[in-house]
This record gives structure tokens, C-alpha cells and sequence, in this order.
């Protein structure tokens, strides 16, 4: 009873979030400065003529009023239609589509590369001070440092300088190796700063003293008891780095001139295009919302104290 | 949302490990009285940069991609100018984007989680939810809108940075005015007749503010870096005048010519960034160890 009350909760609050997303972006691009019309008829440079605007206007709808407009934009939202772009003159689901394999394949392996070290390094360098002190140096450097800056070091050092990897473009694993490493980065410190700190705590609790007392190894004292009471923790953690994972994706597809949702994005910023970038932030709303739930299912899974009265 | 906000929630279990946390307080002691020597070195080149060097904008073409040397600290960029000269003089742009957003966010942040835990709880449900849906947002996403609304520029970047911060504190204040609305002494000064806006200003606001400062400094290194992203991503405005984050952006076509040009301007924005969660840190646990 009480998880279907949570789940009707959690939904509502997933589609007021996605509606919310798509309104600001809306009313945002309303308040942008300048005529969209002529941004479609090809720029102020392109000095079309007063017809082609008034027929420009009319066949995009912006000669109706506003509250039309919005229910318009709405209704096409609710059957997943973003519209045409205004510069490629493409549909924004077919542009978010093919871009949006690009960019999950750059955020999924920088997310996963970045937790596995995160986690090895936690496990191994947790309850020693030495080791966790220099630990906590460089996982400190790692979420200080900006990510367009680690690319573009490593970029230099890399592939200018050593030539081992490709300098830019989208083919290949070659070419995702610095992407990755730059995006892993600060998601492995946050990590293993997260992970360490809950397994240091875990570690002067009475059931580890048990379980040690049991003869269980240390080794398997870590990966076996203490790695589990970290999760909570972690989960909270996760959803703030998917937000991280995001804003490096834009600046590190900058960086390497990698195709991607963050260079469509910059791109259609910069353009005025407003229905790709209602296309982006709504998207980019449906995955945040999908991460959240599934975090929250996954406090229930992991932590069975919240079982037995969940909020 | 700045990198180290994770750490502050709550946590019954840390009670146990406290003798363990003053340990590492009183053994990075000496971290902290560098970090904050830094940051006071930083506010005097953000005031004061002809202190340190001058003509940030000088070109020299014939001195183009020197290195380091006796005349040029950290070498010249493309144009011949010097870098060291350009570092200092784009330290208070960066600062100012950073502390002026953060105080902006503070500011806005503090009103919006009033108004939420005093306003009733219609207020405190609408207000909410705005904040929910703003969070959901990936900060930077957000600053981008912003900044697409508002056009590139240095001020709208900052408003934008102050904007995208302003859900968290909003959450915090909420929280915590909640708690000192609930609390006997107010329900007594109520009692006594005291009116709202006297109980907000006299009660609530001195219990709310230290925690506010502490998220603060946590969040100024999150907004030195979401100015220095967006500058780099060319939105930041104005050539005359260097900033951290767009002197990055130009390097990004000369590192064929010269693999040295971006390391010193982001190193400075790392070591700042390093130096401001350290000092926040302290002051985080010093809150925390006087029993708040």
C-alpha cells in the first residue's frame, strides 16, 4: 500500500518536474531578445523580405497569441513532437536522437570508469591514514580542478605532443580515451571521498569488530560487509554526479570538437534555435527524473531499515 | 551546486568517529593557514593587480610563445602578451563572478526558503516545488538558458551562476528556519507578542545565517568554475578585460605552437577552487565542533 502511495508520489512529482522543464525553456525563449522569424529565414544578413517574414510567422504560428502558442507547444510536447529545428531545418527528434548516442556513450564511460576507480581506491586506502591522506590530496584536486582544463592539458600533452591519441572528432574508442579520462576523473574523487569517509565510520562499529573477531580476512572484512553499508551514501551521491556528468559532457565535447546533445546545444544557445534547445532541456529533464527513480528504488533495495516504513 | 555540499548532511553515525575528525582537523591545520594565505594574496591582485604586474593587454608580436623567464613569469601567449601580467589582472573578474554569485544565491536563497517556512503551506508547497524543478536541472544547463536569455556578458554570467545556485540555499534555509520556528522560545516569544518580522529578524536569521556562510564558501569554488565553463564557452563577454576561463578558451587553438599556454591559467583556477574548500571545510567542522 504504502510503495504504490510512493510511487503515484514519485511520478507526479517526474511529470511536474518535465512540465516545469519544458515551461521555463518556453518562457525563457520568449523572453529572448529578437525576432525568431528571422533567425528561420536565415539571419539578419540574409535581409529577407517583409512577405517572407509574414509568411515565416504564419506557417510557425507566432502570429497567434502567446497562450496559443504554449498550448500548442504543449500538446506537440505530450505526442514526444519537438517541432522543426529553426537552422537545420530538421525535426529536433530525429537531431536529439542521432546526437544523443554520442554524448550517452561519453557520459556512461567517464560515469563508469570514474565509479570503478572511485571504489578501488576507497576499498584499498579506507582505516589507513597514511594512504588516505595522500588519497584525499588528490581526490580534493580532482573535484577542484575544471574538466575543460584537465581535456585540454591532456589533449596538449597527448595527442600534440606525443601523438598517441587522435586530436579531435568522434571515431573510435581511440578517440574516447581523454574524453573518458577527463570525465572520470572528478567522478572517481567524489566517489572514493563519499565511499571512504562511510567505510571509516563503518569500521569502528561494533559488527565489524564481530565480524574480524569471526577470523574473516580484512580483505574480505571491505569487499564482503563494509562495501555494502557505503551504498546509501553513494546513491545520494549518484544522482548529484549524473547533474556533474552533464555539464561535463558539454564543455568536454567543446574541448575535443566531439559531435554531441552538449556541442547541439552551445550551438543552438548561440543560434536562437529555439525548439532544439526545449528539445535538449526537456530531455535532458526525462533523464533526470528516470535517474531519480530509479535511485530511490534502489534505497529500497539496498537499505532494509527504509522497507519497513517508507516515506 | 558546488562539489563538497554532499558532505553536510547530518549524520548520527559520525558522533562516533568525532575523535577521528579533530585528529585531521589539528593535522591539516597547516593547509589551512596556506590556503587562506592564498586567498588573502588573491583578494589583494583582485583589488590592487598593478601591485603584482601591469599592461595585461600589451602586445608584442616579436615575443609570441616565449616560456618561462626573468621578464616574462609564466612566458607570453599568442599575441606576445604576458601571461603572469594577464593571470593577475583576470583575478577579479573570476573572483567577482564567484563571490558575486554565491552572495547573490545566498541572498535570493535565504528570501525564497523564508518565505517557505513562514509563508504557510501553500507557499511552502509552490516554492518547493520550483525549487525541485530547478534542481533537477543540471546547474550548468541552467546558466546556459540563462545566459541565452539574458546574452554573453560578465554580469549576466553572474546572474546566471547566482540564479542556478539559489534552489540550494533556499532547501538549507528552509530546513533549518523550520526548526527555529518550532522551537520553545520562539513559540514563547510569539506567546509574548512579538511580531513576525521581529521574531524573522531577531531569531530565525542569527540561527540561519552561520550555516548559510558555510554553504557559501562551499559553493564560491563550484561558481569560480561555472563562470570560468561559461566563459570558456565563449559567453563571457569582453576581450579587454582577462578572465581565467576565456584566457583557457584561447589557448585551445595554439596548443600545436605552444603546449605550456594552458597550465597556468588553470592552475590558478584549480588552486584557488583547492584553497576555498579547504578554508570551508575548517569552518565547517569548527560549526560543527561548537555544538550547533
Amino acid at each position: 500500500m504504502h510503495y504504490r502511495r510512493w510511487v503515484v508520489r514519485r511520478l507526479w512529482l517526474g511529470i511536474l518536474v518535465i512540465w516545469g522543464a519544458a515551461t521555463t525553456s518556453f518562457v525563457a525563449l520568449q523572453l529572448l531578445p529578437g525576432n525568431p522569424a528571422l533567425v528561420i529565414a536565415g539571419g539578419g544578413n540574409n535581409y529577407p523580405s517583409e512577405a517572407t517574414l509574414r509568411a515565416v510567422e504564419r506557417t510557425y504560428g507566432f502570429d497567434k497569441s502567446i497562450v496559443t502558442q504554449y498550448l500548442t507547444f504543449l500538446g506537440r510536447l505530450l505526442r514526444g513532437d519537438f517541432g522543426d529545428s529553426y537552422q537545420l531545418h530538421q525535426p529536433v527528434g530525429s537531431i536529439l536522437s542521432s546526437q544523443a548516442a554520442a554524448s550517452a556513450e561519453l557520459a556512461a564511460g567517464g560515469a563508469i570508469i570514474g565509479a570503478l576507480v572511485g571504489v578501488a581506491v576507497a576499498l584499498a586506502t579506507a582505516g589507513r591514514p597514511r594512504a588516505a591522506g595522500a588519497a584525499r590530496c588528490l581526490e580534493l584536486l580532482a573535484v577542484s580542478t575544471p574538466g575543460f582544463w584537465i581535456g585540454l592539458v591532456l589533449l596538449s600533452l597527448f595527442s600534440f605532443d606525443l601523438h598517441l591519441f587522435p586530436v579531435i572528432g568522434n571515431d573510435g574508442v581511440s578517440s574516447l580515451v581523454l574524453p573518458w579520462i577527463t570525465l572520470a576523473l572528478p567522478v572517481a574523487g567524489s566517489t572514493s571521498l563519499v565511499m571512504r569517509e562511510e567505510m571509516e565510520q563503518a569500521l569502528v562499529q561494533p559488527f565489524a569488530l564481530t565480524v574480524r573477531a569471526r577470523g574473516v580476512s580484512e580483505s574480505r572484512l571491505r569487499s564482503r560487509h563494509l562495501l555494502k553499508h557505503t551504498a546509501p551514501p553513494v546513491l545520494t551521491l549518484s544522482s548529484w554526479i549524473v547533474g556533474q556528468l552533464f555539464g561535463g559532457v558539454v564543455v568536454i565535447e567543446q574541448v575535443f570538437a566531439r559531435d554531441g546533445l552538449g556541442q547541439t546545444l552551445v550551438a543552438a544557445v548561440e543560434g536562437r534555435d529555439l525548439p532544439v534547445v526545449t528539445g535538449v532541456v526537456v530531455f535532458v529533464a526525462v533523464v533526470f527524473v528516470l535517474v531519480n527513480f530509479v535511485v530511490d528504488g534502489l534505497y529500497l533495495a539496498v537499505d532494509p531499515r527504509l522497507r519497513r516504513q517508507p516515506a | 551546486m558546488s562539489t563538497l555540499d554532499i558532505t553536510h548532511e547530518p549524520d548520527p553515525g559520525r558522533a562516533a568517529s568525532g575523535l577521528l575528525v579533530t585528529g585531521n582537523l589539528r593535522a591539516r591545520r597547516p593547509s589551512v593557514v596556506a590556503a587562506a594565505l592564498l586567498l588573502a594574496l588573491l583578494a589583494v591582485a583582485a583589488v590592487w593587480p598593478s601591485a603584482f604586474a601591469s599592461h595585461p593587454n600589451q602586445p608584442d608580436l616579436g615575443a609570441a610563445f616565449r616560456g618561462p623567464s626573468p621578464t616574462h613569469l609564466l612566458g607570453t601567449d599568442q599575441l606576445g602578451r604576458d601571461t603572469f601580467a594577464r593571470l593577475v589582472h583576470g583575478t577579479r573578474t573570476s573572483l567577482l563572478i564567484g563571490l558575486g554569485g554565491t552572495a547573490l544565491a545566498a541572498a535570493g536563497g535565504a528570501l525564497w526558503g523564508l518565505v517557505a517556512a513562514l509563508g504557510g503551506r501553500i507557499a511552502d508547497e509552490v516554492t518547493m516545488r520550483i525549487a525541485d524543478i530547478l534542481m533537477a536541472f543540471p546547474s550548468l544547463l541552467l546558466a546556459l538558458v540563462v545566459v541565452s536569455v539574458l546574452g554573453p556578458g560578465q554580469e549576466n554570467v553572474l546572474l546566471a551562476i547566482g540564479l542556478s545556485l539559489m534552489p540550494i540555499f533556499a532547501r538549507i534555509v528552509r530546513i533549518q528556519a523550520k526548526v527555529v520556528a518550532s522551537s520553545l522560545y520562539v513559540s514563547s516569544a510569539r506567546g509574548l507578542g512579538v511580531s513576525p518580522l521581529r521574531i524573522v529578524v531577531g531569531h530565525v536569521l542569527p540561527n540561519v545565517g552561520p550555516s548559510v556562510l558555510v554553504i557559501a564558501t562551499m559553493n564560491v569554488g563550484g561558481a569560480i568554475i561555472a563562470g570560468a565553463s561559461l566563459s570558456f564557452l565563449g559567453l563571457g563577454g569582453s576581450a579587454s578585460s582577462p578572465d581565467w576561463g576565456s584566457m583557457l578558451a584561447e589557448t585551445r587553438g595554439y596548443l600545436q605552437a605552444d603546449w605550456w599556454l594552458p597550465v597556468a591559467p588553470g592552475l590558478a583556477i584549480t588552486l584557488t577552487v583547492v584553497a576555498l574548500s579547504v578554508v570551508g571545510r575548517a569552518m565547517q567542522q569548527r560549526a560543527k565542533g561548537s555544538g550547533r
